[in-house]
């Protein structure tokens, strides 16, 4: 076990935990932050996407003690009352169907749009092939990434 | 204007709302908390809130709590059927919020999710729910106003008495309608007066969705809880021999290891229980990271069983069930299926003298389809949270079946139903999956053997290799055609491991003269269950495919071959069993028909038609491919619907879209194979899924509009995509695909 800080959304965190954890259950299990998902642990699924440094990153695969003074952001904090871009226009296409996958989704998007702000159809479906969605809402996440760039 | 005998009582709403206080209270802080405390909508929480009926409550500033009985698997009932009770209850759905039902079966019907028949099962009874709640409101109105009820009208949640000019919005007479009868008999709106049902809106969790608050299984806790992961056997056809804990024992945060046994030796399993891996090893410790490093150490022995027989109680009273010892393997089942399907079936229908036309036939066209084993994989992989003392057990977590689970529980706890408390969280997903609750019974008796609470986790490893699959499947499809190419005879031989996906008495039966269905099966000992439209996920692929090579050998235009049969099944049926509307069918071709320009859009070149009935409804696609032939592009999917009437529109156009792309990946890469009893796929590198590239560029819906009550939707769009598929892909490549993974045949 060992002490790491943490910077998340914003503020500060402490955690004691054995180095080799995933930050996925570093924030669900430690800070009560569930809306990071767990999906295949392997990196597959894109349902436990964080942003470290602004860009996206699984976190099942990102161990604490690699963190360092990076910062994170999960869904909880992508914005403050949940009215980031991406998250407004989740809403209005209506994506979710079950609902599980789409925080990864929506906070891949945001790496994405902080690298391409203006992506094309080409480059939304290459930077989302990691992030798996088993209802299959990928027309409604490519219409709202869109919709999310534009506004 | 219908009126309908209620079918409940103010005493079971007693009854029930105590039942609901005192379970919600138990363990249950931030679920009823998530629930309701926070108004995303900006509406202002009522002080105090009436209970109307045990369906919804009513708060003195006239917000409307409706509840929503069944589980949500994001098949959007949440939103769909409280649209329902708010319709008839004749509110402003801005003013309505929703909370998830406890499972109770004294107030609700059905609260299951499967068969696709949430709505259609619920329709009557969540209509009368609201007209009911209105009345009652209605009452209190007439009593207070001392005016007669009939003169009292109501829109968008106030009260209206033309004569005296009054008026009241719903909260200021709910307390008194609280006090109020059900009455027996209500009133229900004329379709036409519709104003909520029909109309989209939004899902009522997506901010909570988008926000990452908590609402799945997973993300449930209580103080003190306990995180549990179980070792299941490598393979199909293994048991528990022994297990070494010592090492795993040692390691940081680990409270236990020891074996549990999922059922008592003279338990007669039901539908839902799964027997496949009956004794696990059990690891809990502190945090899930911990018990997943340390559950690597656990030396565990397993060896291979002999054939056994389990009494299974079914509908139809107990049945003896044979599994078979053996360690198989995907080339085993393909070699035993080819030689099964040489052989004959057992007839499960003949019409008129299908051998004899084969005999007489010009021309026989004999094909053969297969599909493999396949997985659900829903994205939140299995979970339950379980707290179980001496007196009752409490269980909080994601299930389609609540109501059979309770039983098993029941029985394997020694605990009455009553002291059984489930509370359904959002599901991530399920496709039949989370209709199998095993991880329910596995967390109550790790729960019950800690003496705390515990939440059971599987990885997705643990998942896939549990088993509970689709079946594999294999049909033999034959036409036997006259000299001026006229279908004569229609054949069908299906079979499977270990169950096969033939429907007798479905489309094409009734619409020949000569037809002959016949089925077998192979034993195993890989489980399988329910998945998305089970059977129909195969018969659609096979039977639509084998249509439109008919359709090509006839010289005939494959959506008017369909309309031709179903002509004469609606005129002048073969046998009196089809079960299937003829109209209805050739309904949505022609809708699909006309929506895809069919016969007048000469741009597209390579497109393929399906249809299919299921599960009460009609679902018709056209696909159209794009691309090269090495490279082919899905760029437009079309879908012509009749599911009756409509309840959202928006969210059944997307449920239709992702079961369009759901059965497009399945088709394309979905496949399970085992080798010596251990599956070959385990997790989302070696396990396809569709992914955001390969799902179809366009998808347009369009339903029938009609006035029929609402049937089916979550499955019959499901499986004739993928016949549509196989049909397109053939004109764009020039190759006819007839197993499943398609991409096995080419372009990987």
């Amino acid at each position: 076990m060992a002490i790491f800080k943490l910077k998340i959304n914003s503020k500060e965190f402490q955690v004691d935990v054995d180095p080799s954890t995933p930050m996925l259950w570093v924030l669900r299990d430690h800070l009560n932050l569930v809306g990071t998902k767990f999906g295949c642990g392997i990196a597959q699924c894109g349902a436990c996407t964080i942003l470290l440094n602004g860009e996206a990153a699984r976190s099942c695969i990102t161990f604490v003690d690699s963190v360092g003074d990076k910062e994170i952001t999960t869904i909880e904090g992508l914005s403050e009352n949940g009215d980031h871009p991406l998250q407004l226009a989740w809403i209005e296409h209506d994506v979710p169907q079950c609902g599980y996958c789409q925080s990864g989704q929506i906070m891949n998007a945001a790496g994405l749009l902080k690298a391409n702000p203006h992506p094309t159809d080409e480059e939304i479906e290459s930077a989302m092939h990691g992030n798996i969605c088993r209802c299959g809402t990928y027309l409604r996440i490519k219409a709202a990434i869109k919709t999310a760039a534009n506004s | 204007m219908t009126i309908v005998k209620t079918e409940f009582n103010r005493r079971s709403f007693i009854k029930s709302s105590l039942l609901t206080g005192g379970g919600l209270l138990i363990g249950f802080n931030w679920l009823a908390s998530s629930c309701i405390t926070d108004a995303p909508k900006g509406l202002s929480i009522p002080d105090e809130w009436f209970e109307i009926t045990g369906y919804l409550k009513i708060g003195e500033n006239g917000v409307v709590t409706i509840m929503s009985p069944n589980p949500e698997i994001g098949q959007n009932v949440k939103t769909s059927m409280p649209m329902i009770v708010a319709e008839e209850l004749d509110v402003d759905w801005k003013n309505v919020l929703v909370e998830q039902a406890p499972f109770n079966t004294i107030i609700f019907n059905r609260q299951l999710a499967g068969g696709s028949d949430s709505i259609k099962q619920s329709w009557p009874g969540l209509r009368m729910a609201g007209a009911s709640a209105r009345n009652m409101l209605i009452e209190a109105a007439a009593k207070k106003w001392n005016v007669p009820v009939k003169e009292i009208t109501t829109e968008l949640g106030i009260l209206y008495h033309k004569g005296s000019g009054k008026k009241a919005g719903y909260g200021e007479v709910a307390s008194a309608a609280a006090q109020l009868s059900v009455p027996k008999e209500v009133e229900l709106k004329d379709l036409k007066d519709f104003k909520i049902i029909g109309t989209s809106r939004k899902n009522v969790d997506g901010h909570k969705i988008v926000t990452g608050q908590p609402l799945f299984g997973l993300d449930y806790k209580k103080e003190g809880m306990l995180i549990a992961m179980i070792v299941h056997p490598p393979a199909f056809g293994m048991k528990l021999k022994s297990f070494d804990a010592t090492d795993a024992k040692t390691k940081p945060g680990i409270k236990d290891i020891f074996s549990i046994k999922t059922f008592n030796d003279d338990y007669k399993p039901q539908w839902c229980d799964t027997t496949s891996f009956t004794e696990l090893v059990a690891i809990v410790g502190n945090s899930t990271w911990e018990v997943m490093s340390a559950r690597a150490y656990i030396k565990v022995e397993w060896e291979p069983f002999a054939d056994y027989k389990i009494a299974m109680a079914g509908w139809g009273g107990d049945q003896l069930v044979t599994v078979p010892a053996g360690l198989e393997s995907t080339a085993d089942h393909n070699a035993k299926m080819v030689a099964a399907a040489a052989k004959p079936g057992k007839i499960e229908r003949r019409d008129g003298k299908p051998e004899e036309a084969f005999k007489n036939a010009a021309k026989v066209i004999e094909r053969t389809y297969t599909a493999p084993f396949l997985a659900h994989t829903p994205m939140e992989p299995m979970n339950f949270f379980a707290d179980v003392t001496a007196d009752n057990a409490v269980l909080v977590g994601p299930i389609q079946s609540p109501e059979y689970m309770e039983k098993t529980l029941s029985a394997r706890l020694g605990l009455p139903l009553e002291k059984i408390d489930i509370q359904m969280t959002r599901m991530g997903g399920g496709f039949g999956r989370r209709l199998y609750g095993h991880f329910m019974v596995e967390a109550a008796l790790i729960s019950q053997k800690m003496k705390a609470p515990v939440k059971l986790i599987y990885s997705r490893e643990d998942e896939i290799t549990f088993g509970i699959y689709r079946p594999a499947y294999h049909a033999l499809y034959r036409a036997a055609l006259d000299a001026n190419n006229n279908l004569t005879a229609f054949h069908v031989k299906m079979g499977g491991v270990p169950e096969n996906a033939l429907h007798a008495n479905r489309f094409p039966a009734g619409a020949l003269d000569n037809y002959l269905a016949e089925s077998w099966e192979i034993e195993s000992n890989i489980s399988v269950g329910a998945m998305r439209a089970p059977g129909s996920n195969f018969n659609a692929v096979a039977e639509q495919s084998f249509l439109d090579e008919l359709a090509e050998a006839m010289g005939k235009d494959p959506i008017q071959l369909r309309l031709d049969l179903l002509k004469r099944a609606k005129e002048n049926p073969v046998g009196k069993r089809n079960d299937y509307d003829a109209a209805r069918y050739a309904g949505v071709l022609e809708l699909v028909l006309e929506k895809s320009g069919w016969n007048s859009n000469s741009a597209v070149k390579n497109r393929g038609v399906a249809a299919y009935f299921c599960h009460s409804s009609y679902v018709a696609n056209v696909v159209d491919i794009v691309g090269d032939k090495d490279n082919p592009v899905i760029q437009k999917v079309y879908a012509a619907i009749d599911c009756g009437i409509v309840v959202n529109p928006d969210a059944a156009i997307n449920m239709t879209e992702g079961s369009i792309v759901d059965g497009i990946g399945q088709a394309m890469y979905g496949q399970m194979t085992f080798s010596k009893g251990q599956p070959d796929q385990d997790n989302f590198d070696s396990y396809r899924l569709i992914r955001h590239a390969e799902a179809p560029k366009e998808i347009e819906v369009h339903f029938v509009q009609n006035e029929i009550n609402p049937t089916g939707l979550g499955e019959p769009p499901y499986p004739p995509v993928m016949g549509a598929l196989a049909n397109a892909l053939y004109k764009a490549t020039g190759t006819r695909y007839y197993h499943q993974p398609f991409v096995k045949n080419k372009f990987d």
